[in-house]
């Protein structure tokens, strides 16, 4: 071994608590690139293989009822490969001792089993036999309700039963994510689908010889925007609900929105982390550099080139960044397996394969080395710069300049070790200002990992204290008359009943459009209105619709203009609404208008879609059961239960972010503070021994150190206030914007909670390195050099 | 007469130190002959260490020109300067300037590491009386012997040159002593042509010959005809 590497790992191996520090901030950000991208790269290999091997479609689309001739028409639209036609039909399902029957869409299987497009997966069991009564339901639901082969499953559509055997259970690339229509979780237990023979679901369904769905496959490079309009053109007379694209298909919207957050998150998060990285290794190298004058002039002298002395420094750049690189990739192998597992609960693949890519093992290595690098350059120019004659002599003294307090005038009353301390901290403005940064954006990190919390309660006090504020809903199998609403009112138990009006639409301004919901609500109702994000009931306008702020964006129209609708009910009229003003909706795109003004704009009498019901008591089994049994009935929900799925699902997923986000600030914080007092330790050695040499006591130096970090973290606070906010923001913006808006709620507590936990990793460092200055070897320090 | 190894002609060198600028250098010629033994004596801030860090191609005159044999150092570029570093010129500092986290052999070896037909470290270092403390650290041993661990890295490289900035500054009589005789032994058997510089005025009599620094210029310049022994330099 070269005696210059030597030196290296001698070097390290001094330099261990600070080079550990550091690597362990690199470990984190590398950890969550790798764990993010790979958990990236893996659900988008499981998904492409699944969409390609399984044939899912291109372009959706829902019909009343067309003639199965209409198919070669379609097949002849320019662009079209091929045609799959089918029938969709929602209905509930009675499944013995649960209250609250799962809902979903009984959809049918061509007789021979081999659907053309959006081929099934068999998990377990056989394919269904034509004529005996037999069919496949989705595996998500069977597993939850421990369903068994074999068993009977009742399906009520429009109101009349019928029994199916359970042959088999299947995944579909329709359903990766099994949602019901309008619902904004997943529900495994309540949502199902099930597949059945089509001449058995034709006779059920009275559609013989006829369809109300299909999915079409595209040509390679066939235009998409045209074929959705032919195909709109030929299915509107057969009551067309018009056609959609992959983007739009709901369980692939919520996948593509997935994918979308892990690689925004998969690259902002580690970008923090490796910038923390490179400031300290700048201000840990160039304390080593200017420790290390001498050696260099020594090395330069002797013949060693500019090259060869630079590259040595970033050689040790390098192993404390592949130190960290090796931690980190460990880290986020585990911490990838784990968030995959977690997708794995909620995304249902037929292959879903954990990888993680040698690529994006040199890729994190590559990044951290150019982050390393990055952070190393300016301390590593100045080895390079240092002309050997000049570096043999002792540094030229710094300058010190009164600082802007002492100009000020009010620096009468200060000690003098606070001056040195305000000295220090003005003297190197910009350093100053980085450490303050980094220190910051622990704080902020820190507010980031419990934010996430901060959210989720926010969310569920705007969703469920203020604008859902039912015990039980019910959903009718279609609009009925106000009346059913009294019915409803006049059952045992029930304190209040309200009505609701929902009316799914199509909203469009030319090209571009949303399919979203209208809600109509009672004049005086109390328990459904709408609410802003910052929890304020709004008042409805006497004509036109509050609009989801974000939907008005996607139209490009404004308040006062009028949107085209698309009614996707009933008479699928079209029909055209004013737009009163904006609405921050929480969840979902929608209008919003009074019950009368809906009707109005129908044409219809006042109707109602769901009944929402206040009760005297909490144990609602009995009259959730009675509500089942009418059957104008579709389903019963109990909000207590909504709620407690909610909590469930995001209460593990924000106990490890909590976690994982705080051991990541720490890291940071303590990277950050501790480095910096050890490298103004190395520093200002000399000037602390001499001012215990003239009489200072360890308390007074500790005082003028410490001070110095002290000033840094306490500045920091406020702004990683700020930051935490900004990256709050941040992360909130990768959300579907379709999907979900979140209230910027950031409790106090998880303020404090960053000022404390910074505090404390300050504390922390403080004490460490006054164990150092306390063991200050006064005549060693002043003999050493010059 | 030998030969003209190195040559400096009119050298001056104005520099700037924090907020201050020196002109350290006024118009200095020096020549360093084959197989000489050269004191520089001056005081304090005469010079001397500017004149022999731009000899030694640490650092460039403001004006002036250098010469090693029929090489013209006088512009040459960091890299070429580096070159003759390397293979030309062995450096011993006041202070050591050894690499604290390597030991003896190892401080020899980092010369020894990067050029052709070296000594070996252990040998090196057995030439300045140190064979039996290869694996101390700089911290392990007493200034003199790390000034010893100094000259075994200058001259493994086997130096034509070997320059000596106040190698006994730092050192007590008694050791200082013990590093002169070094010097003298390595400047007889391998012939290495030597400049040390010194503030110290007994130490010129083991010269061939004295210059004399000060304020910047060459005040004058001694030839002795027989060099005193090192070993019988007292102050």
């Amino acid at each position: 071994m070269r005696a210059l590497d030597k030196k290296l790992l001698r070097d390290f191996a001094h330099l261990k608590g600070q080079a550990l520090t550091i690597a362990l901030v690199v470990a984190a950000g590398i950890g969550v690139f790798v764990g993010f991208q790979s958990v990236y790269g893996s659900l988008l290999y499981s998904r492409d293989v699944y969409y390609e091997r399984y044939r899912f479609a291109d372009v959706f689309a829902n019909v009343e009822r067309a003639p199965e001739q209409l198919k070669s028409r379609i097949e002849a639209i320019p662009g079209v490969s091929q045609v799959y036609t089918r029938l969709r039909y929602p209905a509930r399902f009675l499944v013995a001792d649960l209250p609250q029957p799962p809902v979903g869409l009984l959809a049918s299987l061509p007789d021979d089993g081999a659907p053309p497009l959006n081929a099934l997966h068999l998990v377990t069991g056989r394919l269904p036999t034509a004529g005996q009564g037999e069919a496949l339901v989705l595996a998500s639901f069977a597993e939850k309700r421990g369903l068994v082969l074999g068993e009977p499953l009742v399906a009520i559509v429009d109101g009349n039963a019928c029994t199916f055997r359970i042959t088999g259970t299947v995944l579909s690339p329709e359903f990766v994510y099994p949602m019901g229509a309008g619902e904004i979780l997943p529900d495994d237990e309540r949502f199902l689908v099930l597949w059945a023979p089509r001449t058995e679901l034709a006779a059920m369904l009275k559609l013989t010889g006829a369809f109300n769905d299909l999915a079409v496959a595209l040509q390679p490079l066939a235009h998409q925007s045209q074929v959705l309009a032919d195909l709109d053109q030929l299915l509107a007379p057969y009551g067309g609900r018009g056609a959609y694209n992959r983007a739009l298909q709901p369980s692939n919207n919520v996948l593509d929105g997935e994918l979308y957050q892990l690689q925004t998150l998969a690259l902002a998060v580690p970008m923090v982390f490796l910038a923390v990285a490179a400031f300290l290794l700048n201000v840990v190298l160039s304390r080593l550099v200017h420790l290390q004058r001498s050696q260099i002039a020594a090395l330069k002298a002797v013949g060693y080139s500019n090259l060869q002395v630079g590259l040595h420094y970033l050689e040790l750049v390098s192993v404390m960044v592949l130190v960290g690189s090796v931690l980190g990739i460990a880290f986020g192998a585990w911490f990838g397996r784990a968030l995959h597992d977690l997708y794995g609960q909620f995304f249902r693949f037929p292959v879903q394969l954990y990888h993680l890519e040698g690529r994006l093992i040199l890729t994190a290595v590559g990044v951290s080395l150019a982050a390393g690098v990055l952070g190393a350059m300016v301390a590593v120019r100045a080895v390079v710069q240092l002309p050997p004659a000049e570096a043999m002599r002792p540094a030229a003294p710094l300058a010190y300049r009164r600082s802007i307090l002492e100009r000020l005038g009010i620096t009468g009353w200060v000690s003098p070790a606070f001056r040195m301390v305000t000295r220090e901290l003005t003297r190197r403005p910009l350093r100053t200002s980085l450490s303050v940064l980094g220190i910051a954006l622990s704080v902020g990190v820190l507010i980031i990992g419990r934010f996430n919390a901060d959210l989720t309660n926010g969310l569920m006090d705007l969703l469920f204290q203020r604008m859902w504020r039912e015990d039980l809903l019910v959903a009718f199998a279609g609009p009925r008359p106000e009346r059913a609403i009294r019915e409803l009112g006049h059952l045992p138990g029930v304190i209040r009943a309200e009505g609701l009006r929902v009316v799914p639409v199509r909203m469009r301004v030319g090209p571009r459009h949303r399919d979203v919901v209208l809600y109509g609500y009672q004049e005086d109702g109390e328990l459904r209105r709408p609410v802003s994000l910052s929890g304020v009931p709004l008042t409805l306008p006497e004509r036109g619709a509050l609009v989801t702020q974000n939907l008005l964006e996607i139209l490009q129209v404004s308040p006062g203009e009028e949107v085209e609708i698309e009614l996707r009910e009933g008479s699928y009229a079209k029909k055209t609404l004013l737009i009163a003003g904006p609405i921050e909706d929480a969840a979902g795109l929608a209008g919003h208008l009074r019950a009368d003004t809906l009707a109005q704009l129908l044409g219809e009498e006042p109707l109602v879609s769901l009944g929402l019901l206040t009760v005297a008591s909490r144990d609602t089994q009995d009259l959730e059961r009675r509500l089942q049994a009418m059957p104008q009935v579709l389903s019963v929900s109990a909000h207590a239960t909504l709620v407690d799925r909610f909590e469930k699902q995001s209460a593990e997923s924000i106990r490890v972010m909590t976690l994982f986000a705080t051991i990541f600030a720490m890291t940071i914080a303590v990277g950050v503070v501790y480095n910096n007092a050890r490298v103004a330790l190395s520093l200002r050695e000399r000037d602390l021994a001499s001012l215990r040499v003239i009489g200072m006591t360890r308390r007074e130096i500790s005082a003028i150190l410490l001070g110095e970090l002290g000033i840094q973290v306490i500045l920091a606070l406020p702004v990683g206030f700020w930051i935490g906010r900004a990256m709050a923001r941040g992360i909130s913006a990768t959300v579907d914007p379709e999907r979900f808006r979140f209230p910027m709620v950031i409790e106090t507590q998880t303020y404090a909670f960053a000022a404390i936990v910074t505090l404390a990793a300050g504390l922390a460092s403080g004490l460490l390195v006054r164990r150092k200055l306390d063991r200050l070897d006064l005549i060693a320090v002043l003999k050493t050099r010059e | 007469m030998a030969e003209v190894v190195l040559a400096g002609r009119e050298l001056t060198k104005l520099y700037r130190m924090g907020e201050v600028e020196v002109l350290a250098l006024r118009g200095v010629d020096l020549e360093l002959r084959e197989g000489e033994l050269v004191v520089l004596l001056g005081a304090s801030g005469s010079g001397k260490s500017t004149l022999l860090n731009i000899l030694g191609g640490l650092d460039r005159a403001s004006s002036g020109r250098v010469q090693y044999r029929d090489q013209d150092l006088s512009d040459a570029d960091e890299d070429e300067l580096t070159l003759y570093r390397r293979r030309h010129v062995g450096f011993v500092f006041q202070f050591y300037n050894l690499i604290p986290s390597l030991t003896a052999k190892e401080n020899v070896a980092l010369v020894t590491d990067i050029v052709d037909d070296p000594l070996d470290p252990a040998e090196a270092l057995s030439l300045v009386g140190l064979g039996q403390r290869l694996d101390h650290f700089p911290s392990q041993m007493s200034g003199g012997e790390q000034q010893r661990v100094a000259i075994a890295r200058a001259i493994a490289k086997r130096p034509d040159l070997l320059l000596c900035d106040e190698p006994t500054g730092a050192l007590d009589f008694q050791t200082g002593v013990l590093v002169l005789e070094v010097l003298e032994r390595v400047n007889r058997e391998l012939g290495t042509s030597t400049a040390v510089i010194t503030h110290n005025l007994p130490i010129a009599a083991m010269a061939d010959r004295v210059v004399t620094l000060a304020d910047g210029r060459v005040q004058g310049e001694v030839v002795h005809t027989q060099r005193a022994k090192a070993a019988d330099i007292r102050w």
